[in-house]
């Protein structure tokens, strides 16, 4: 396999002028083109949604799992129920309106997830490390995970690579992905009746994946500056690896404005 | 008759040891003020739902009156994890031979509201399409697979949650307990038509002709309402649309103040046992920190007419 020559510095930008955490917002971003309804998780998934807005989906309609429905957040919102994603929203409705009506009727395109630890099938687990009735590590949960990994029509993870979260078989299934297989999940989500189609795309600090007809993720994109080996060393099994590997492109100066000057001017998520 | 009362009345007549309570709002009008009164009045062996438990139940929890947790979310939103809470479920934080952790039911956000929704509506559960192919039906054995009458479909059932008190915060009531609140309404309704006994408390008491005004708005009647407390910046550290802010650096603050038990009661001492109530309370919070929570201006809703027909 070859290194892909972008990640030399051939591309001429140093990796310097932008963080690894500012890369895979922009990619993530970028990822959403093309899309109509979101729904927004916590964290790296909200400004990425919120950069998309402003980039590359401007029709982007944010639905937040707190009931907000078409929200235009005039600051970047720490928390998923802030008061800012309620002023100037299209709806602000209950919980109950927005699970059953909104996402299990079928209207949102996009599941927006993090997880603590994930497998090549794009199966999640954000509940526990350990055994569950007595865990090492008690993690959040679901939330409304496990519903938008079921009724969303697609579901796309953001979060950083590491050997602790890119497993070979994660602790607890929290949200389901491709199960153990293509076939298996396509056969079980029809027989089920799921309208989600499943996990499409992982984005990473250092690449971008999509799921090939196997159901397995595979790395399509390199980051500017990361290294197959740092890709091999962060990951619990041997990737799948598209021929030829293409280099992620860098973030715009319009890109990395709105992140720096706009959506997260304290660098909360991007240092 | 008015059911106006003051908060230590209002906890004192409502909430038992032993009770399953629900202090709901999701993000939003978290009644921070009940919490600390509970508290207070050393509740002891509750069970307490709520989709999530958030700052409030982590202080109700490292206070003791906690046995049980009924939930789907739990973190501190943006920041991290609950500690105290994790010091009472993960076995490497025991502290002694009595340790004893926290009992855990859980479900996610969609089974819990389609509990309160089940509760409220008086069926024996709520069916969704959830927890295919998941670990939480075995984790929890409360949620599981039914089959339609009218096809092969499998869903999955989450029974009924049924609390004996549930508390709501919110904008405005009078003082028949006819409740007005705005913003993100989470499942307050569901939990407040669920439960056994309600306590409102609002941040502002109005007169019956300002809800008849706009009954549109009202989300809980004074039918099912037991107790109006009017207790202003109640919510504090969460937030009211339009009254005051998140306090973020506060959600943020807790994180390092939880992380060590004895400072968690030291800040417990200082800010739930060593004050009589909320307005004192909010003197230690300082003005200059009150100031910078008001909304930077307006934002008015358009008026509507509703039309009178004689």
């Amino acid at each position: 396999m070859n290194e892909p020559s972008a990640a030399g510095g051939a591309s001429g930008a140093p990796a310097s002028r932008f963080s690894k955490s500012e890369m895979m917002i922009v990619a993530a971003a970028r990822e959403l083109a093309g899309q109509r309804v979101c729904f927004v998780g916590v964290g790296l998934p909200n400004i990425a949604v919120n950069l998309a807005r402003l980039t590359v989906a401007p029709e982007l309609e944010l639905v937040y799992e707190s009931g907000a429905f078409g929200a235009q957040p005039a600051r970047l919102p720490l928390s998923i129920g802030d008061p800012t994603i309620v002023t100037g929203a299209t709806a602000a409705v209950p919980m109950f309106e927005l699970f059953s009506f909104y996402l299990q009727g079928g209207l949102v395109d996009v599941g927006f997830l993090g997880a603590a630890q994930i497998d090549r099938f794009g199966n999640i687990n954000s509940t526990v490390i350990g055994d569950y009735a007595s865990p090492k590590t008690r993690l959040p949960g679901s939330g409304g995970a496990c519903e938008i990994a079921i009724n969303a029509r697609q579901v796309f993870v953001i979060m950083r690579q590491s050997k602790r979260s890119f497993v070979e078989r994660i602790d607890f299934r929290t949200s389901p992905g491709n199960l153990g297989g293509a076939e298996t999940a396509a056969r079980i989500r029809r027989e089920e009746g799921w309208l989600g189609r499943g996990p499409s795309v992982v984005v990473t600090d250092l690449g971008v994946y999509h799921f090939d007809e196997t159901g397995e993720m595979r790395l399509d994109t390199i980051h500017p500056g990361a290294t197959l080996e740092q890709i091999r060393e962060t990951i619990g099994w041997e990737p799948k690896i598209a021929e030829p590997l293409a280099t992620t492109p860098e973030p715009t100066a319009a890109e990395l404005r709105l992140i720096r000057e706009e959506l997260d001017p304290e660098g909360a998520y991007t240092k | 008759m008015s059911k106006v009362a003051s908060m230590c009345d209002a906890v004192a007549a409502l909430v038992h040891d032993g009770d399953v309570v629900a202090i709901e709002g999701f993000t939003h009008l978290i009644c921070f003020a009940a919490g600390h009164e509970i508290i207070r009045q050393r509740k002891r062996d509750l069970t307490l739902a709520r989709l999530t438990p958030d700052l409030i139940y982590d202080q109700m929890v490292a206070a003791g009156v906690a046995r049980k947790l009924i939930f789907s979310w739990l973190g501190n939103p943006g920041v991290g994890g609950l500690h105290a809470i994790r010091r009472r479920i993960e076995p490497s934080a025991a502290t002694g031979p009595d340790w004893r952790p926290l009992e855990l039911e859980e479900y996610s956000h969609f089974g819990m509201v389609g509990r309160y929704t089940a509760g409220a509506s008086n069926l024996p559960f709520y069916p969704l399409r959830s927890y295919f192919e998941t670990d939480l039906p075995k984790a929890n054995p409360r949620i599981r697979p039914i089959k339609s009458p009218y096809g092969e479909e499998t869903v999955y059932a989450v029974p009924p949650l049924k609390p004996d008190v549930t508390i709501v915060h919110a904008q405005r009531a009078d003082e028949h307990g006819n409740t007005q609140m705005w913003g993100l309404l989470g499942c307050q309704r569901e939990a407040a038509f669920a439960a056994e006994r309600v306590i409102v408390v609002v941040e502002e008491l109005v007169d019956e002709s300002v809800i008849r005004a706009d009954p549109n708005r009202t989300a809980i009647p004074g039918l099912i309402v037991n107790a109006v407390v009017v207790e202003p910046w109640g919510a504090h550290p969460s937030y009211v649309q339009g009254v005051y802010d998140r306090d973020n650096h506060f959600y943020r603050d807790w994180d390092a103040i939880s992380r060590d038990p004895a400072t968690t009661q030291a800040w417990l001492d200082e800010f739930v046992y060593g004050v009589s109530g909320r307005a004192e309370y909010m003197r230690k919070i300082g003005d200059e920190r009150i100031a910078a929570l008001k909304p930077s201006r307006s934002a008015l809703s358009g008026e509507v007419d509703y039309g009178v027909y004689e």
